[in-house]
């Protein structure tokens, strides 16, 4: 079969991380081949680099057997490269017709637009390719998976053969993810290449022909859809890697803290992002949320500590219902909440250290004296004690938080959660983007707030640390909670098949 | 006197004239916001416009060249303000505030200089009326829209030319784009720096082009802030006429009318003409509001900066 | 999503306004460039930039009238930049303050004549706080809009600016108006009087009241849970918002003491200045207030200094023009320069680099 894309020893570095190690990734003609990878793993990197839209540090590229230098998207679309990136480059008040056509309109007399024309020689278009789009519509009005069409369109009407589709699942209902599939096959039959980049194992063996899996930044393997089972490739993804595990628990698990029943809520866009979600947390115990980034944990985080509003279904707080409880009071009833993204919603990255430890606690006493007055004298004192307590590297408690290192920060949250004694932390990606010192020690400090009779709720993406930290793991998937496991009693490649939608044996 | 002396043709006719530089204003804040430019320096464009038509007029005797000079002041100022906004990354609000106050000094400055009196300039030759062949002896709207100088109906012209031009052209296609999402519009392929540009350029000459109106067209010279704060109101009629050309054109003149009738009213000694004169301003905070309308902007005029 | 109550600032607010603490110097260099361009200006239309500028330093601090005169202008000057100041600590733009400010003028005044034989420690102190609650009602209509409705503060509040400056035209046309040719009230009852503190100037002990309101803003900002939650909300939403701080409530807060300050400002004018409302009192005190915070870099002491140039700018500037004949206008355009230089802060680092290089 001719090559269509060839990649030979590609290597891309970014500070302090290695995207992609001397890849060597081969797509044919013609067909539907798969990158299959955890987030993480390089994946869109590597396609960023084939789109032009970074430079390697080193390798070779070949299109269509020729070497070439991708310097641009406008480079790569020239060579019949196009990408459909997960965040749509859609003009929502613009028509279907309107988006696709845009900066290479049809125009009577080079100024009018050709508004016939160019409805026309779309509709041929969708018709030639079998994808079926309103072409009247405004974007804003259509489903995401209608969208993720216009944007196939898109590419296929600026001269792609080779569509590059960037988890084009991720915001699709099922549903819609059949009549991608279809879409993707019809492609196919016209002598498209089509690359999916995903992480969802099933739907991977489903589409594919041939299958590449990256594991931190390097090649495992390639090898046809049809010669290689579930569990195969949930090996190759994951891995065998050094666990991180602290000390086992020394205290059984105590009375619930927090129910959570039927809870349901919807995201940005209005669609469903929790259904019926339950489980328990008990005292002295770390429910472990595993599951890919995206099947719904934000939306559940933001729903427990009351920034989004539960659309069905109840929280109980130590029997109490908190369901409409402000996101003050709960903080003062004992949510403590370690964020995802601790630069947008952790710290005011302006505000000095000893600001952002008393964010959440500034208006009760002892920090605040007759009402408003703040007392700057307990501030700094258990600024200080914090800063002790904590070892927090800084050159005082005036410092900029914006300054201070990447761990220090999560240090400074931290802190500032957990020596409020909560009954209840939700610590939400809590090593993201540390290093191993500060990821060590994030994971004790969270071990020893079990100990001390916390309950705590773990949402990560990190599988090993799920499995490390874990008396419980629930596993999330499209906004459910499919499965709750005693790590005892599992192993990675279980849990990893199910966080990728994988069923079970 | 009755109300026959107030509410009568003439009122209409008026209304429309004093439409006018409104309608050119709100074109022009029509063509920066839908790119993504807060033009908040419309009023200053448009006095430093009626200035430099006058001050043309006079040192060249031709009234015509002196329009073409108000729309080239009005492209200068267009261009500071682009310049500051889209190259410097400054702020879009207190850009177009430092414009005004410029336009207030400037002009009132150089009419000293020029005329020995910052209050106002000599008188100039203008541009007077004509008729419309047919139209003028229609009945009724022949009265209203016959007759007027040729400002009045370049306005209407510029309006149906700038809904064209917005909806029907492959640059006003981009242009919106641009506004709207410019990382899509750029991963197109559209040039998104060189558009604002010539948006915010555009903008500014129409406002230059409403100033001659102003001072060319009317009153023949130029008198200190004799725009009266009309490029405010242009951009409440921009954003009551929900930035398409004809919603701003009848909102402009909605405007002209209140400003009309209030003239006149104040003749009779009838309403005091303050409540009248907060009109534009108490509707467009209403239209904000939600009022009459949904007014959604159609950007989110945040600088776009390329990663 | 953002809700729509989010900081409206995009990145370049968010620059912007952290900016403000980044010292003096660029600040400084606006001021400087600004003038450099003004003699310029004044070079290409024949007039001497040494002699407009010698004559603007002699009048605005020549002698006690001269400095008189210049605290005089700068003082309302201080209270419409505190305001603007105030609100952008929250990412709000409040280019309200010149409709506040009369709008609380205007209040003061009513409860200046309306009231008899009140001691002068209950008469004044209730005059201006009748002025805060003038301004205030005045920056909570844009705060109430933009909270529930998202409404942009930047169109909201300018609108209002005129609407207030009409309606009170159009009150002390009518029914308040006092016997005479001018449009004013009649003059507040002595009780209600802020003293003269220099004569034979206008400076009144309203300069005292704008200077507690210095350290009041910077302690209510800087000292107490308010200020830290309108801080908070305007460097970092999200965060706030998780630390449990109400987003809505801090932006209508913002907005509403923002129109205060300016209010008492207008008390200030009504009961030490000119001891009664008239018509457009204010000759733009409102959009001084915008480039004094600036020029101030958005702090509370910087304001005082930077209203203390404008406020020079201004009786200098009156004493110049009598002088040398150069129109007035050019004070005018200098505020512009400033302005304009502070706006772009790229284009000073672009001309600093310029002249490095």
């Amino acid at each position: 079969m001719p090559s269509a894309v060839e990649m030979k020893g590609i290597t891309k570095r970014f500070p302090g991380v290695l995207a992609n190690d001397r890849i060597d990734f081969a797509v044919e003609k013609g067909e539907i081949h798969s990158l299959l990878g955890e987030n993480g793993a390089g994946k869109t990197v590597l396609m960023s680099v084939l789109y032009g839209l970074y430079r390697p540090d080193e390798g070779k590229i070949y299109v269509n057997e020729e070497e070439v230098e991708i310097d641009s998207p406008a480079k790569a679309m020239k060579l019949g490269i196009g990408m459909v990136h997960q965040h749509f480059m859609l003009i929502p008040s613009f028509t279907v017709a309107e988006n696709i056509v845009l900066g290479k309109e049809s125009t009577k007399n080079r100024v009018l637009l050709d508004v016939d024309k160019m409805l026309d020689y779309t509709e041929r278009f969708c018709e030639r390719h079998k994808l079926e789009v309103d072409l009247k519509a405004p974007v804003h009005t259509l489903p995401v998976g209608v969208q993720q069409r216009v944007e196939i369109l898109k590419a296929l009407y600026r001269g792609a053969d080779i569509l590059i589709l960037d988890e084009p699942t991720s915001v699709l209902t099922p549903q819609e993810v059949e009549e991608l599939f279809r879409a993707i096959r019809a492609l196919k039959q016209q002598g498209k290449t089509v690359i999916f980049i995903s992480h969802k194992l099933k739907e991977v063996l489903k589409i594919s022909d041939r299958v590449t899996v990256l594991r931190r930044g390097r090649v495992v393997g390639t090898t046809r859809a049809e010669e290689v089972s579930p569990d195969e490739l949930a090996e190759m993804m994951v891995g065998r890697r050094v666990v991180l595990a602290p000390g086992k628990r020394t205290a059984e698990s105590g009375k619930v803290v927090l129910r959570v029943e039927h809870l349901g809520t919807l995201d940005d866009r209005r669609l469903p992002a929790l259904r019926g979600v339950t489980f328990e947390v008990h005292a002295s115990e770390i429910l472990g949320i595993a599951g890919v980034e995206g099947n719904g944990q934000t939306e559940l985080v933001e729903v427990l500590t009351g920034l989004r509003e539960a659309t069905e279904g109840k929280i109980f707080l130590d029997a109490t219902d908190i369901t409409k409880v402000s996101p003050r009071k709960r903080i003062e009833r004992g949510i403590s909440h370690v964020p995802e993204d601790r630069h947008k919603r952790g710290l005011i990255l302006d505000f000095s250290l000893m600001e952002n430890l008393i964010l959440g606690g500034h208006n009760s006493p002892p920090f605040v004296r007759g009402g408003v007055r703040l007392n700057f004298e307990e501030i700094s004192n258990y600024a200080e004690r914090l800063i002790d307590n904590y070892s927090i590297k800084t050159p005082s408690k005036d410092a900029l938080t914006r300054h201070l290192s990447g761990g220090t920060q999560q240090r400074v949250i931290l802190a500032r959660e957990f020596n409020r004694k909560p009954c209840l932390i939700v610590a939400s990606q809590p090593t993201r983007g540390l290093d191993v010192g500060a990821t060590e020690y994030v994971r004790n400090k969270l071990v020893e707030m079990r100990d001390q009779g916390c309950a705590v709720l773990l949402i990560s993406a990190d599988l090993d640390e799920i499995l490390a930290l874990s008396d419980r793991i629930a596993v999330m998937y499209e906004g459910m909670i499919i499965a709750v496991k005693d790590p005892r009693k599992t192993s990675e490649q279980e849990i990893g098949l199910l966080m990728t939608g994988g069923k079970s044996g | 006197m009755e109300l026959i002396d107030v509410i009568n043709i003439g009122l209409f006719a008026a209304a429309l004239r004093m439409a006018t530089p409104i309608a050119f204003g709100s074109l022009g804040g029509i063509f920066s916001e839908r790119v993504g430019i807060i033009n908040i320096g419309l009023e200053g464009m448009m006095l430093t416009g009626a200035f430099g038509g006058v001050a043309i007029s006079y040192f060249t005797g031709s009234p015509w060249l002196g329009v073409l000079g108000a729309v080239l002041v009005g492209a200068l100022l267009g261009l500071i303000h682009a310049l500051l906004t889209v190259r410097f990354i400054g702020n879009q609000i207190v850009s177009g505030v430092s414009i005004n106050i410029f336009a207030m000094g400037f002009t009132a400055y150089m009419s000293q200089v020029f005329w020995g009196s910052r209050g106002a300039s000599e008188s100039v030759l203008g541009i007077g009326e004509v008729s419309i062949p047919l139209l003028k002896d229609a009945p009724v709207l022949g009265e209203v829209v016959g007759t007027h100088t040729p400002f009045v109906y370049l306005m209407l012209i510029l309006t149906m030319l700038s809904h064209i031009i917005l909806f029907n052209t492959t640059f006003g296609l981009r242009l919106r784009a641009v506004g709207e999402y410019p990382a899509a519009a750029d991963t197109a392929g559209i040039d998104v720096t060189r558009t604002k540009y010539l948006c915010v350029i555009l903008s500014g000459m129409l406002a230059g082009l409403g100033g001659a109106f102003l001072s060319l067209g009317h009153l023949n010279l130029f008198a200190w802030g004799m725009t009266g704060g009309r490029g405010f109101i242009a951009m409440a009629a921009m954003i009551f006429g929900k930035w398409m050309p004809f919603g701003a054109f009848w909102a402009s003149l909605l405007f002209g009318f209140s400003d009309a009738l209030q003239m006149r009213l104040q003749a009779l000694g009838l309403l005091p003409p303050q409540i009248i004169l907060t009109i534009p301003y108490v509707l467009t905070v209403a239209v904000l509001a939600g009022a009459v309308g949904r007014a959604i902007p159609p950007s989110d005029y945040k600088p776009y900066v390329k990663e | 999503m953002a809700n729509k109550t989010e900081g409206s600032s995009p990145k370049a607010v968010q620059l912007f306004l952290r900016k403000g603490s980044q010292g003096i110097l660029p600040g400084l260099i606006a001021v400087f460039v600004a003038f450099l361009v003004g003699a310029i200006l004044l070079l290409v239309t024949g007039y001497s930039p040494l002699d407009v500028y010698s004559a603007m330093i002699q009048g605005a601090f020549g002698d006690i009238f001269g400095i008189g005169q210049t605290l005089t202008q700068a003082t309302p000057i201080i209270f419409t930049g505190l305001s603007f100041l105030f609100a952008s600590k929250c990412g709000l733009f409040n280019v309200g303050a010149e409709g506040q400010l009369i709008v609380g003028g205007f209040t003061t005044a009513l409860v200046g004549i309306s009231f008899h034989g009140l001691p002068i420690f209950v008469h004044v102190p209730l005059a201006l706080l009748a002025g805060a609650v003038g301004g205030g009602l005045w920056g909570l209509i844009p705060a109430v809009l933009k909270a529930r409705l998202g409404a942009h503060e930047v169109i909201t509040t300018m609108m209002l600016s005129y609407v207030a400056s009409y309606m009170t035209s159009y009150m002390v046309n009518y029914p308040f108006k006092a016997p005479g040719w001018v449009a004013q009230t009649i003059m507040v009852e002595s009780s209600a009087q802020l003293p003269s503190i220099l004569h034979p100037t206008q400076l009144s002990a309203s300069a005292f009241v704008a200077l507690v309101l210095v350290f009041l803003t910077h302690f209510v900002l800087e000292k107490t849970t308010i200020g830290y939650e309108i801080r908070a909300v305007g460097l970092n939403p999200t965060a706030a918002e998780s630390g449990g701080i109400s987003i809505r409530k801090s932006m209508v807060l913002a907005l509403v003491i923002s129109g205060a300050i300016a209010g008492i400002g207008g008390a200030g004018e009504v009961l030490g200045v000119h001891r009664r409302f008239i018509d457009g009192f204010s000759p733009g005190y409102g959009w001084d207030g915008i480039a004094v915070a600036l020029v101030g870099r958005l702090n509370p002491v910087g304001v005082v200094f930077a209203a203390i140039l404008f406020g020079a700018l201004r009786s200098g500037g009156m004493v110049m023009t009598r002088v040398t004949g150069v129109p007035l206008d050019i004070v005018i355009m200098l505020q512009a320069f400033v302005i304009l230089f502070i706006a772009a802060p790229m284009l000073i680092r672009y001309l600093m680099r310029k002249r490095v290089a």
